[in-house]
């Protein structure tokens, strides 16, 4: 059993270290670790978990870790591989927030950051076209507007006039627009 | 908006709430988290936000726990990290333990099935309103090294699909190379 932890810990280890650019970049190394070195899940199950992963809350990546721990190990496999997957970032970004507080106002370092922080929101707007295409012409369709699901469009309009006009709670926003197009669409079916 | 003095509670409170709520994984919690701590709380201004998220970026890891360990750390040092990165992982801990026990009946249930779908609208609205405001800040600047930066950095990534390590490289980079030509300039 403490063995199995130990490698549970050691996999998600990995996966924290070696996934740059979040969620869906440690996707694929989820994959490696737990379909293919270890054999916890198989394939069938991991495609459920990328599903599930993306459909509830919170960062994809924890979710996934806890949902590989739960199903190796019950609670204790849970809480193992979140936190296997977070201990790379708590050591990393504890230096870099450190290098922060101290060089902030360094000439150099300044530089780096007023290039990084273009990067940063250009990263921003390209995952969110991304949701935004699966949003509007539905999983694997081209975007096109025989596919565009009007709806969607109609709910993302009022829903950015909601947010820019009031600025109200982004979650409240979200949670609206699901139960809005979910009894649009119960009503037309 | 009534305006909070930063407190730990205050701080566990917050992350732990856009964690809890918030679909769509780290590039919807991050802009969230701008969202609150810049414009709500005014805890720390938008550009140090913006260059927090940045960093949390360039580091491997989830970029909503970078995030937060980032904040964290600024606002409270090492505890401040440790109780931020607490506050984001304990959502998806309790809700995934729970889901993953009945994820069969989860999976094959229309009724969650259409809302999560709908929801993606909504995310698609929260994530442009955020980029809308990011991009009009950078803009509003008119410098134009960030904004050619900006668009260059969003066509590699989203059109040429080039490895987001390579773009942020490059951008460090370049930012860096910008910023000691600046100085020599100056001292020129």
């Amino acid at each position: 059993m403490l063995n199995m932890m130990w490698t549970l810990y050691e996999a998600f280890f990995q996966v924290g270290l070696f996934a740059f650019g979040g969620g869906l970049a440690a996707l694929p190394l989820i994959r490696e670790q737990v379909v293919v070195i270890h054999g916890w899940l198989d394939m069938a199950t991991f495609t459920d978990l990328v599903t599930i992963a993306e459909m509830t809350p919170g960062p994809i990546a924890l979710n996934a870790s806890t949902f590989v721990g739960t199903r190796v190990g019950g609670l204790p496999g849970a809480v193992i591989a979140t936190l296997g997957c977070i201990t790379p970032s708590l050591i990393i970004v504890l230096i870099l927030a450190r290098i922060y507080q101290q060089w902030k106002d360094k000439p150099a370092f300044q530089g780096v950051l007023s290039g990084l922080r273009p990067a940063a929101v250009a990263l921003i707007a390209s995952a969110g076209l991304s949701i935004a295409i699966l949003a509007f012409f539905g999983p694997g369709n081209a975007a096109s507007l025989q596919n565009l699901d009007p709806v969607a469009a109609g709910c993302f309009v009022v829903a950015l006039f909601v947010l820019r006009k009031w600025k109200t709670s982004p979650i409240l926003v979200m949670i609206s627009t699901g139960v809005v197009w979910a009894g649009i669409n119960y009503l037309i079916k | 908006m009534k305006e909070h003095k930063p407190s730990l509670m205050m701080l566990f409170l917050s992350v732990l709430k856009i964690s809890a709520f918030t679909f769509g994984g780290g590039y919807v919690i991050v802009p969230l988290m701008r969202k609150r701590f810049a414009e709500e709380l005014h805890w720390v201004t938008d550009e140090d936000m913006l260059n927090m998220i940045a960093i949390a970026q360039s580091a491997p890891g989830p970029i909503a726990v970078n995030s937060s360990i980032m904040l964290g750390y600024r606002l409270f040092s090492v505890k401040g990290a440790l109780v931020s990165a607490l506050g984001t992982s304990l959502p998806p801990l309790i809700v995934l333990t729970v889901v993953s026990m009945f994820y069969e009946a989860f999976k094959s249930n229309q009724v969650v099935a259409a809302l999560m779908e709908g929801m993606r609208a909504g995310v698609t609205a929260v994530i442009a309103d955020v980029v809308w405001t990011m991009a009009g800040n950078i803009f509003k600047k008119k410098k134009p090294m960030p904004i050619a930066l900006m668009i260059a950095a969003f066509l590699a990534v989203w059109w040429l699909k080039v490895n987001i390590v390579l773009v942020l490289l490059a951008c460090g980079l370049i930012g860096f190379l910008a910023g000691v030509l600046r100085q020599e300039r100056k001292a020129q």
